[in-house]
């Protein structure tokens, strides 16, 4: 194996054990006090104990989805980011996410969330996958500049439906909780929200990870990249799978965590120059940095307490924002030097 | 055996004639130079060869066999294309993207196979000591170097190089085409597009002169470039000096 292989299979084992403790230490924390060891005792013996309940039915969920979202936004803006050959490419970029929180929203104006729990994430879903449809039709066989064109218009587009639902929500507690899930959270998420989510992120990486060659490729530009045997445009082409695939995966997220931002763009920038600047490696260390990431995320809103849970999407924001400073700053300093 | 036959083939594009009626055969062990002004139609019909491009009229034989029925990957392990370069390469070690070359074959990173094809394209572009080099930190001699040593890490019988000199000093230039000699040597069948009239001369076995999307005049150097080809399609006058250190002038006509 050589030494880069050696040291991307070291990253990637590091990365799982991290999230393995952060998953152990995020069962054992939160506001009630719970032993784990007792919990899991119970759990095990088939024992309704309150430790049990609240491990098995509240956090263990949260943990879940905090591993499948982080490392979807974070695949996903890996992949993207590869295929964009833009390292400011993130999830946001193709209007699906757009999408799934219009369908959110649109659930709370209407109050049908009042029916059913899986109303607000199926309202989700089905208006990520709506974007989703909408946003291949629109590029068909078109390049990857009509690509970022159609996910811009996309974008706006949403963006100005959910601001209008907002303004004519007509009481001001209803316009109080979509603000709320605007945020981004994963309090009071059950099993429900995670097998809602779940088919759509297995589906999704799965066709990103398969896209895997195909970025490598395009680091040689499309022309010589076509010539190595990818098909890039039409139905069967790789553009098809990546819009596929990501939309899949991050509408499912949107849909269960309402918008979490930063993920998607900030672990890849972080991951990469640990890859060898080679896309196809950078896939799986950054799913796993992104479960990294949100998993850290949830505990600390549920450790930090500042008048109320902070919001997990707030806190990537807050997290997010410096390190571009930081980037630029240094950016800057290479510049002059 | 006849690696690359084109024939008839023609392309309109916004209702322009870019390429009409263009012919080429190419044999294993021969380098073909397409030459001729800009906006002649060069780049165009090397896209066409590779695949890139469909023609509107005429058909490529790629091994003899339909190039239009051949799947990408099929087409991809017999003709390798090096196209203009104007991009700065991402900062991936040299070694790692020479690799990419071998990804028709569905191998990128850890084989045996990939390890000796990537050992051998190194070795003959002579990029040994640096494979571990950023590829945004070589030069532009290096550059090219390392885009040929791609192609080669596929092991193609065929080599398709728009302007692989292009941005190159004399030395670099002159090394880049004792290159594609040497493969051409090893039965290797090579298209380039050359401005360099000289290094056309002295190093292709055939030149193929393009001028407004038809094929002016073809066949070896001797025969093709003359002062009344250089006339008519280059529009330039050839003045003869003796003893100069250049024994010849271009004036336009």
């Amino acid at each position: 194996m050589s030494r880069l292989g050696r040291e991307l299979t070291l990253l990637n084992a590091v990365l799982f054990g991290i999230i393995l403790v952060l998953c152990i230490a995020s069962l054992m924390s939160g506001e009630a006090h719970v032993v784990f060891l007792h919990a899991l005792e119970d759990m095990l013996a088939g024992k309704h104990s309150a430790g049990a309940i609240i491990v098995m039915q509240l956090r263990l969920p949260r943990m879940l989805l905090a591993v499948m979202v982080g490392g979807t936004l974070g695949l996903s803006g890996a992949v993207l980011q590869g295929y964009l050959r833009n390292s400011l490419a993130d999830p946001g970029i193709l209007g699906v996410s757009g999408g799934a929180t219009l369908g959110a929203v649109s659930v709370f104006y209407t109050g049908l969330m009042q029916l059913s729990i899986l109303i607000l994430p199926l309202g989700g879903l089905i208006g990520a996958l709506c974007a989703a449809l909408l946003l291949i039709g629109l590029v068909g066989q078109g390049s990857v500049l009509v690509l970022l064109l159609a996910g811009a218009a996309l974008s706006s587009f949403t963006a100005a439906l959910t601001a209008l639902v907002l303004n004519l929500v007509p009481s001001p507690y209803a316009s109080f909780e979509i603000m709320h899930w605007l945020m981004g959270s994963f309090t009071d998420r059950t099993f429900t929200h995670v097998w809602i989510c779940l088919p759509g992120v297995i589906l999704g990486t799965v066709l990103m990870f398969l896209s895997a060659r195909y970025l490598d490729a395009l680091v040689l530009g499309e022309d010589v990249a076509e010539t190595l045997g990818f098909r890039l445009h039409g139905l069967k082409g790789v553009q098809t799978r990546i819009v596929l695939g990501t939309s899949l995966a991050v509408g499912s997220c949107v849909a269960v965590s309402g918008v979490i931002g930063f993920v998607g763009l900030v672990v890849p920038h972080l991951l990469r120059p640990l890859t060898g600047y080679q896309p196809s490696r950078l896939l799986l260390p950054s799913f796993l940095g992104g479960a990294v990431l949100l998993l850290l995320a949830d505990m600390t809103v549920r450790l930090v307490s500042i008048g109320g849970e902070l919001q997990v999407g707030v806190l990537t924001a807050l997290v997010g924002a410096p390190f571009f400073f930081a980037r630029v700053i240094l950016l800057k300093r290479k510049a002059l030097s | 055996m006849t690696l690359l036959w084109a024939q008839g083939l023609s392309l309109q594009l916004a209702g322009r004639n870019v390429i009409s009626d263009a012919d080429l055969k190419l044999e294993g062990g021969q380098v073909i130079g397409l030459i001729g002004p800009n906006g002649a139609g060069k780049s165009t019909l090397a896209r066409m060869l590779a695949g890139l491009q469909k023609p509107d009229k005429g058909h490529i034989a790629l091994m003899e066999r339909d190039m239009a029925l051949l799947a990408p990957s099929v087409r991809a392990r017999q003709l390798a294309f090096i196209p203009q370069e104007s991009r700065i390469p991402p900062p991936m070690a040299v070694r790692s993207l020479v690799a990419l070359g071998r990804l028709p074959y569905g191998e990128v990173n850890e084989t045996a196979e990939t390890h000796s094809m990537v050992d051998y394209a190194l070795n003959v572009t002579e990029l040994q000591d640096l494979s571990n080099r950023p590829a945004n930190h070589l030069s532009g001699g290096e550059r090219a170097r390392m885009n040929l040593a791609r192609a080669l890490a596929t092991d193609t019988s065929i080599v398709l190089a728009d302007e692989p000199i292009a941005a190159l000093d004399p030395a670099h230039a002159l090394s880049m085409m004792r290159l594609f000699r040497k493969l051409a040597e090893q039965g290797k069948g090579i298209v380039i597009i050359l401005h360099d009239l000289m290094l056309a001369a002295r190093f292709c076995d055939y030149l193929i002169v393009m001028q407004e999307g038809s094929v002016a005049c073809q066949g070896v150097p001797d025969d093709v470039l003359s002062d009344d080809m250089m006339h008519k399609v280059y529009g330039v006058t050839v003045r003869r000096i003796e003893n100069a250190v250049v024994p010849w002038d271009l004036c336009n006509s």
